[in-house]
């Protein structure tokens, strides 16, 4: 059973963290603009897109994706923090289910995430897209799922991890992977084979090509390439499925 | 009647025995120390009796509820302190307070109440809004025992709960714990490795590698000992230590560069002493028993100061487990 309480503890603390510690939002805030700006900017002048959007109008979905991406895992991975400093202690011996303590840290991790991707998107100006209110909103709940859904891997990747050792390691063999491999970058259909067979089993890619089917609608060849609603779907089975491991792992490692 | 019941109590890891067959209870409102050198077995009890960890063998009885099948029951009716600090610095005592009463399930309208209740006993009620890592070592102890009293818990467990404080600090704690069962009616189980602190309880446990070898209140543990205790410093703490055992028929150990001899009647047995000795004697004191010569006199070492961490212990228990091993 999920306790709301508890939920709203690990929340309220990891919000209030958040408003508190400025320069975390600028340092999290500095990586998707030096992408955007610096790499996105740089590559339009060079790739040809053939369609009616731009480079940069192409890896914009792709940018908010990777700020979700970076905020979803590493406030997950807090987990390790807690562990370290202790403060996992003092929930672990409060009388609430270990599975309150996963989705509270599920939802903690979304909620910064969202608020972090949402600062991203208010760029869309700058970027040449015109967006209407309603599709920001659809955006933001978007981001909120697929916040969600990584979050819930960090939590796994988190429950095998002791140490901040593991931090680099964590970083270069799976994030780093996931954002390249998940069609930011490069419209899936013209990734080789083998890549995209890897990327089809990649759970941001769902994630961002939702973001795409709202954000670049009608860009045919650069668009999306899979359908919202099974965007949705995978981007939900994946959210259930790893917030269910992730309590297994939990209860048996913590 | 007894609000906690130890019985045969075990928990190995792999082949180290952290905690070897322990049984004891401890009496609601009094004050129960569980005393012993680091990697004795101390912090691994209590993670057991606060359900964070699962015995090997026996059981665990807290509140009446069992540790293992009701370990939710329990986490109600218990406080902790942990050893190693589980505030979050970067919130205010007043936050860190207001979520623990949340996550107790503590009615929305007593919360604030409580909250500043356990401030105010605690003193530090005027810094409630002020950021946890501003506080100094001995603030946040004070603040962690506080925080552990906001659900009105009938046992408070305290882990080596005056660890790298400053004396001042440490009185300073003390005043407050000792006042927790008269006035809060709480049930304290406490682990230290001072002697001073030891003494506060009404009950002790001596515990060395995993086993509980003495057991009762400070008093009776001291005249386990017999008497009184001579430290004695010689020329040549051999042959002394062969006087003493074989013309005087007393007991007697080598511990560092002093000799710690037992006997009923310290005045009377000195001047024999010194006949008996001659001038080899360098330095001689006569003491009452101390908890210290309590555990000196049960095994032979006394129990170290040092500052570990939950890490170290672990560690140490392990040392601890080689030691015994080469030994047999």
């Amino acid at each position: 059973m999920i306790e709301l309480r508890v939920v709203y503890v690990i929340s309220a603390r990891e919000f209030k963290k958040f408003l508190r510690e400025k320069s975390r939002l600028f340092s999290s805030l500095a990586r998707p603009l030096i992408w955007l700006f610096l790499v996105g900017g740089g590559l339009s002048r060079i790739v040809p897109t053939g369609g009616n959007i731009t480079y940069l109008q192409f890896f914009f979905p792709g940018i908010i994706g990777m700020t979700i991406l970076f905020t979803s895992i590493f406030s997950a991975i807090s987990i390790i923090w807690d562990k370290e400093f202790g403060y996992m202690k003092e929930i672990l011996v409060a009388p609430v289910s270990r599975t309150s303590i996963v989705v509270g840290k599920a939802v903690s991790g979304s909620i910064v995430s969202t608020i972090q991707a949402t600062i991203v998107l208010m760029l869309f100006p700058l970027v040449g897209l015109k967006l209407s209110l309603l599709s920001v909103l659809l955006i933001i709940l978007l981001s909120f799922a697929i916040s969600f859904s990584i979050a819930s891997i960090g939590i796994l990747i988190a429950t095998f991890y002791e140490s901040f050792e593991s931090f680099s390691i964590i970083m270069n063999f799976i994030v780093m992977p996931m954002f390249f491999l998940s069609g930011a970058m490069y419209p899936l259909r013209k990734l080789p084979e083998i890549f995209k067979l890897i990327a089809h089993f990649n759970p941001l890619t769902y994630g961002i090509d939702a973001l795409k089917n709202v954000i670049i609608k009608e860009a045919g060849e650069m668009g999306a390439d899979f359908s919202l609603s099974l965007d949705l779907v995978i981007i939900f089975l994946v959210s259930l499925v790893f917030i269910f491991l992730g309590t297994k792992a939990f209860n048996r490692r913590v | 009647m007894s609000i906690i019941h130890v019985d045969s109590l075990s928990k190995h890891f792999n082949s180290i025995k952290a905690v070897d067959n322990v049984n004891f209870d401890v009496r609601e409102g009094t004050i129960f120390g569980f005393l012993g050198p680091n990697g004795a077995g101390k912090t691994t009890t209590i993670s057991i009796l606060c359900t964070l960890l699962r015995p090997t063998s026996g059981t665990a009885i807290v509140d009446g509820y069992n540790c293992v099948t009701q370990p939710a029951k329990v986490r109600r009716s218990i406080g902790v302190v942990f050893q190693d600090t589980t505030l979050d610095k970067d919130l205010t005592a007043y936050e860190n307070l207001l979520y623990h009463a949340i996550l107790y399930n503590v009615e929305k309208s007593e919360r604030q109440k409580l909250v500043d209740d356990a401030l105010m006993f605690i003193g530090l009620y005027e810094r409630k809004n002020d950021l946890v890592k501003r506080f100094s070592g001995g603030m946040k102890r004070r603040l962690e025992v506080a925080r552990a009293m906001v659900h009105q818990p009938k046992i408070l467990f305290l882990d080596e709960p005056t660890l790298g404080l400053d004396p001042q600090s440490r009185n300073n704690l003390w005043e407050f714990i000792t006042r927790l069962p008269e006035e809060k009616g709480v049930t304290i189980f406490m682990t230290t490795h001072y002697m001073d602190e030891a003494e506060v309880c009404d009950e002790i446990a001596i515990i060395d590698r995993g086993k509980i070898i003495a057991q009762g209140s400070p008093e009776e543990l001291k005249k386990s000992v017999g008497g009184d205790v001579i430290y004695l410093k010689t020329t040549d703490n051999l042959k002394a230590l062969s006087i003493i055992r074989e013309e005087m028929s007393l007991t007697g150990r080598i511990k560092g560069d002093e000799l710690f001899i037992t006997v009923t009647r310290g005045d009377a047995c000195l001047p024999e002493l010194i006949r008996h000795l001659g001038d080899i004697v360098k330095s001689v004191r006569v003491q009452r028993p101390t908890l210290n010569d309590v555990f000196l006199n049960l095994t032979g070492k006394e129990i170290r100061e040092e500052h570990p961490d939950s890490m170290d212990e672990i560690k140490e228990s392990v040392r601890a487990y080689r030691r015994r091993f080469d030994r047999t």
